[in-house]
């Protein structure tokens, strides 16, 4: 059975359509990422996945309740880490674990028990007594994840839980969520950031409200197939980006670092070569040329490229 | 019995948030205590030397003597006597008098046959509350005097004179200041308690921890107990504060049940949080929160109220209005309990009003409020 099934969900704001008939579904233990630009979509859905917001149309079941029809009942199964920090910043870090645990009824041991794993989970055992205001950006969100599992729900949703996040925290942090998958928690998680996605055992692209692409990160960059990808690195990127923008076999030319990139519709030998002769033939030196593996960048900018046109 | 365990946890983080806030416990502590002394010493105990002018039409040894004992008075100074009412006007609109007397022709005749003679006093109004003590001064003076003449009079016959009014009967002393303090009480209560509510939930709104309580399995009447509760929790430590310096430091006659003041003033809680929740539920932000609740709330409720202006001096199409305001029967509550020493046997219709209004306002504030967007 899938932990989250969403069928053709939409939200509209006026005659805004934010999500637009949204379908997937998510399996358990899984963890799936939504990776979309800003204001693609991504918190709206999740906030009606969680019953924070009413549909305007289709359905979403998770947990294997319907929240259009009881939202309650979701959120007795359900964790949320929201976008923005949502802990009480005048609380102490144990105090914020303490009330969470209460208004999800935890008891005495239980209480604990949870307590004691989440502060060793996020590392803030030294750190009990500080507040949450002054905690770094990595140590609280943590602790947001920290106070959104002290229940332990089966199903976690987290809205961006890495956003402003140096590095290494972030590393930290896709640990603890790999640990959850590992104990069989299904994990829904939005990112901007491509790396992370290449943690998730799939994603979902969302561009304007609307699913654009789905699936593994390979299945993704495999969506390439048939065309190819070449990497130029030439003295001139400007001229050699206009000179390739006129050649009627390049779909589209996109900067990457001090390189470009071409995507061609042509075998990768042929392609080189053709591209070779044309920037050469235009008086662009070329000190390196060859076809690349498309990364999830491509993939993503491609796809959100077909899905605006 | 877990819902009054959340609650109780509610509760508990509410009481740390408001502990941990210095600016919070200023304005809920210092605030009431410097209110209540500037407007305890502005709101001076007796109106002295108020310029009066007179018109004396009647010329008889009765009206000479009623000048006279206006005179006497500490509490006024006679600036002239004219004889016709018509030369009155430029005393009060130059501002050489406040208060004017017209005493008609014949004044001393009819007292002399003890029928009651109706005498013309004429107030400038714009400073309202001087001019209402003043004016009850006059009319104590008139009466006292009418009172004086009837007695020295064969008995039976009728009592001549002016009846004076309610209000400055009950304060005896026409002391200003403890009619004002009970009011100064009502008023404290009103915008911090009200303003508590709003913030406190608008706040969380805004840093998004009300949105991380929503997706918990926590109710809407356990969520706005939860924080209602502690709010009326400070209302009851302001309570006592403005009564301990209300009483040992103004000496302000406490005369009726405490007990009952403080039922009430619960009753009266009800209103102000719930009038909180209520702004809470329509706006997003804490600085349009605290708008609304001053422009749309506090403002007319304090001036419809009775509290600066007395509600009898109100346009007629006004006052029906004044029985929409909780204050309204919080203030007549509070003056009453202060300086009539009633209690529930002649207050219960005001009670019963604040109540039903406190009920009103929660119910629509929690019907109003959601855990989920629409
Ligand atoms: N309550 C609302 N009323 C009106 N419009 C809204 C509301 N909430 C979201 N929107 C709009 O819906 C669109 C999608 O917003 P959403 O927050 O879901 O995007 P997102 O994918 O999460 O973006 P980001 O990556 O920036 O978080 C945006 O254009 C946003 O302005
Ligand atoms: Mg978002």
């Amino acid at each position: 059975m899938s932990a989250i099934s969403v069928h053709d969900l939409t939200r509209r704001f006026g005659d805004f359509v934010a999500v637009d008939r949204l379908t997937f579904e998510v399996r358990e233990g899984e963890i799936f990422g939504f990776l979309g630009s800003n204001g693609a979509g991504k918190s709206t859905a999740i906030r009606m996945m969680c019953g924070l917001l009413k549909p305007s149309g289709g359905t979403a079941t998770v947990g294997g309740i319907d929240v259009g029809r009881d939202p309650e009942g979701v959120k007795r199964r359900i964790g949320y880490m929201s976008q923005r920090f949502s802990l009480y910043e005048r609380l102490t870090v144990d105090q914020n674990i303490r009330f969470f645990a209460g208004i999800y009824g935890l008891r005495r041991d239980r209480l604990e028990t949870r307590r004691r794993f989440v502060l060793e989970m996020s590392g803030l055992q030294s750190r009990e007594h500080v507040r949450a205001a002054d905690l770094a950006g990595g140590w609280r969100q943590r602790l947001g994840l920290g106070c959104a599992i002290l229940h332990e729900p089966p199903i976690v949703f987290l809205d961006e839980p890495t956003g402003g996040v140096d590095p290494v925290s972030r590393r930290e942090f896709w640990r603890l969520i790999d640990g959850l998958s590992a104990r069989g928690v299904t994990v829904l998680v939005t990112t901007h950031y491509l790396d992370e996605a290449e943690h998730c055992h799939r994603v979902a692209i969302i561009h304007g409200g609307r699913l654009a692409a789905l699936g593994t990160t390979a299945e993704l960059k495999r969506a390439f197939h048939g065309r190819t990808i070449i990497e130029v690195h030439a003295g001139r990127p400007v001229d050699a980006m206009r000179l390739l923008d006129d050649m009627p076999d390049v779909e589209k030319t996109s900067v990457f670092g001090t390189a470009v990139h071409a995507v061609v519709s042509m075998k990768p030998g042929e392609a080189a070569r053709t591209i070779r002769e044309r920037l050469e033939g235009g008086g662009v030196a070329v000190t390196r040329l060859g076809p690349v593996e498309p990364s999830l960048e491509d993939v993503f900018l491609d796809v959100a490229e077909r899905a605006t046109q | 019995m877990s819902g009054m365990r959340r609650v109780a946890v509610l509760v508990w983080k509410e009481l740390i948030e408001l502990k941990e806030d210095r600016d919070l416990f200023g304005i809920v502590i210092l605030a009431p205590i410097l209110q209540l002394f500037m407007l305890g010493y502005a709101a001076t105990t007796d109106v002295r030397d108020v310029p009066v002018v007179v018109a004396d039409a009647d010329r008889s040894v009765a009206s000479r003597a009623l000048v006279a004992r206006f005179n006497a008075s500490p509490n006024f100074t006679i600036v002239d006597v004219v004889t016709s009412p018509n030369e009155l006007d430029p005393y009060l609109e130059r501002g050489r008098a406040w208060i004017a007397l017209a005493i008609p022709p014949g004044y001393g005749e009819a007292l002399g046959r003890g029928t009651p003679q109706a005498l013309q006093v004429i107030a400038d109004g714009s400073d309202a509350n001087s001019t209402n003590v003043a004016i009850g001064y006059a009319t104590n003076l008139i009466a006292g005097y009418a009172q004086e003449l009837g007695a020295r009079m064969p008995a039976g016959s009728v009592t001549p004179g002016i009846e004076p009014r309610v209000r400055v009967w009950f304060n005896s002393r026409l002391d200003s200041r403890d009619f004002m303090i009970p009011g100064v009480l009502a008023l404290l209560l009103l915008v911090i308690t009200t303003n508590l509510s709003s913030m406190g939930i608008v706040r969380e709104k805004e840093v998004g921890t009300l949105e991380q309580l929503n997706v918990t399995p926590l109710r809407r009447w356990e969520l706005i107990v939860g924080k209602l509760l502690p709010y009326a929790l400070v209302g009851m430590v302001d309570v006592c504060l403005v009564l301990a310096v209300a009483v040992l430091w103004f000496q302000v006659p406490l005369r009726g049940s405490v007990t009952l003041l403080f039922a009430l003033t619960l009753v009266y809680l009800m209103s102000t949080l719930g009038l909180g929740l209520f702004v809470s539920t329509i706006s997003s932000t804490q600085q349009q929160a605290m708008m609304t609740t001053i422009f749309f709330f506090l403002m007319p409720m304090i001036y419809l109220s009775g509290f600066i202006f007395p509600i009898e001096n109100m346009p007629a199409v006004i006052q029906p209005l004044t029985y929409l305001l909780p204050l309204r029967y919080y203030l007549v509550i509070l003056r009453s309990i202060f300086l009539k020493g009633v209690g529930l046997e002649t207050l219960w219709p005001d009670a019963l009003a604040l109540a039903a209004w406190g009920i009103a306002i929660l119910s629509l504030a929690v019907a109003r409020s959601t855990k989920r967007e629409a």
